[in-house]
């Protein structure tokens, strides 16, 4: 159990320190968040609520597709038998769901701030918008990751994860969006169900990676 | 495995209760309800198509499952197959609910692209909408791959992922959204108010006659891809 942590921790701190010294991958996703609002914010001026949250939505699964399309698809050949001498596939997988956590959430809130900043912020209950786009984020990278995992033994791009995801993704997607229609009116509770079915599904995803990720990584 | 496949009463099974469901389903007494009227009689169709879909989806993945404990390319043959008569099911029970809907849902005074609209956004039809495009990816995904081992770990890993997503979706969909559907918030015909005694003397052999029908035509496909593939099974 120690060591796995240590692992993780190992393998978490490698992805780390590999985004910091080649900052173009962080910086393009950024400028993709950028140009994409900016073109939004040109086509739409001022959009409704609904309008609003389904464009937030869908820009957040785009972004998620390009943030994480990248975590397996870096790792070359070579570098992969290398890993397989020394880590379980279940560390290794723990470790690629955690960084792209961490990086989809630090995404997520750099999407709602350019959100608000062009397009105004309707959410009336700010905080709880803002755990539902943490949430969502957290939600939408962990079952790209494990796509992006498929796409990148499959030896394909990112367009094939959009094929592969999109149908998975639609129940959470509506929920989000349902939960944050709640966040916009200021008396709306917004509702703990789909939140904890949220939560579960995560798990599931967590889980199942756990269990299939091993025949996926042997050749 | 070859032992069940070439048995032979289970397909006389699966004529005589089809004749059956066909005879029985167009001639027998039905309910007669407001709107549904004789149309009632489609559910020993549309929805029997659902539930043969969903039983071969389920066997797809079973032997997914079992390629990946075992490795024997037989169960991945298997398992692609089903999937692909389970998609013939779904669109068959696609097209089986278009007619349905078109005497029960349309509004006869719109034109039929208005009230698409309306009926696209049925979370049942959602539901359905995302276990056909799974699989839809799950074959792009198989086709793209070259190699026939990494072809079979990969599309086995995806089926049982993506299985793993579809019932919660079916489960949680038709919660969120308002539903014109029968049955809006649980399986339909299943409960015991939802069907006349009578209607469920034909819908249940129904059931399992289409869906050995379908078990039937992916037997037959799988052994023609057998034949094909016998060199490289043979090793």
């Amino acid at each position: 159990m120690e060591q796995s942590i240590k692992h993780i921790w190992t393998l978490l701190k490698k992805d780390i320190l590999l985004e910091v010294r080649q900052q173009f991958s962080f910086y393009g996703i950024l400028l993709y968040i950028g140009a994409t609002i900016f073109v939004i914010f040109l086509a739409i001026e001022d959009p409704d609520t609904r309008v609003w949250n389904g464009l937030f939505w869908i820009i957040q699964l785009f972004v998620c597709i390009n943030a994480v399309a990248k975590s397996f698809l870096q790792e070359s050949q070579s570098r992969m038998l290398y890993f397989q001498s020394v880590v379980s596939p279940q560390n290794f997988v723990f470790a690629k769901l955690l960084f792209n956590s961490l990086l989809m959430l630090v995404m997520s809130l750099l999407s709602l701030l350019l959100f608000s900043l062009f397009m105004g912020n309707p959410a009336e209950q700010l905080l709880a918008f803002t755990g539902i786009v943490f949430l969502g984020g957290w939600s939408l990278s962990l079952v790209f990751s494990f796509l992006a995992a498929i796409a990148a033994k499959a030896q394909q791009n990112a367009a094939i994860m959009a094929i592969l995801g999109f149908p998975l993704i639609i129940p959470q997607l509506i929920m989000l969006i349902k939960i944050s229609d709640a966040a916009f009116s200021i008396n709306a509770k917004v509702p703990l169900t789909p939140v904890l079915m949220l939560v579960a599904l995560d798990a599931m995803v967590i889980l199942l990676a756990a269990i299939l990720f091993p025949y996926l990584w042997k050749d | 495995m070859d032992a069940y496949m070439n048995k032979w009463w289970w397909k006389i099974l699966a004529v005589l209760l089809l004749v059956y469901t066909i005879i029985a389903g167009l001639l027998f007494d039905v309910p007669r309800i407001q709107i549904l009227n004789e149309t009632i009689r489609n559910l020993y169709f549309h929805v029997c198509m659902w539930f043969a879909m969903m039983i071969l989806f389920t066997i797809s993945v079973v032997h997914a499952v079992k390629y990946l404990r075992t490795n024997n390319l037989k169960s991945d043959i298997l398992s692609r197959h089903y999937a692909v008569v389970g998609i013939v099911f779904g669109l068959l029970g696609y097209a089986t609910g278009t007619m349905w809907a078109s005497y029960t849902w349309v509004d006869p005074n719109n034109p039929a692209a208005a009230s698409f609209g309306a009926i696209a956004r049925e979370p049942k039809l959602i539901g359905a909408a995302i276990a056909l495009l799974i699989y839809f990816a799950y074959l792009v995904l198989r086709d793209s791959i070259q190699d026939i081992d990494k072809k079979a770990r990969i599309s086995s890993v995806y089926n049982i992922f993506a299985f793993a997503f579809l019932f919660p979706s079916i489960w949680i969909i038709p919660r969120l959204l308002p539903s014109l559907h029968p049955g809006g918030d649980g399986n339909p015909a299943l409960n015991p108010q939802d069907i006349d005694d009578r209607m469920r003397l034909i819908f249940y052999p129904a059931v399992i006659g289409w869906t050995l029908l379908g078990v039937w035509i992916a037997t037959l496909k799988v052994r023609l891809s057998i034949l094909k593939e016998k060199n490289l099974l043979s090793k």
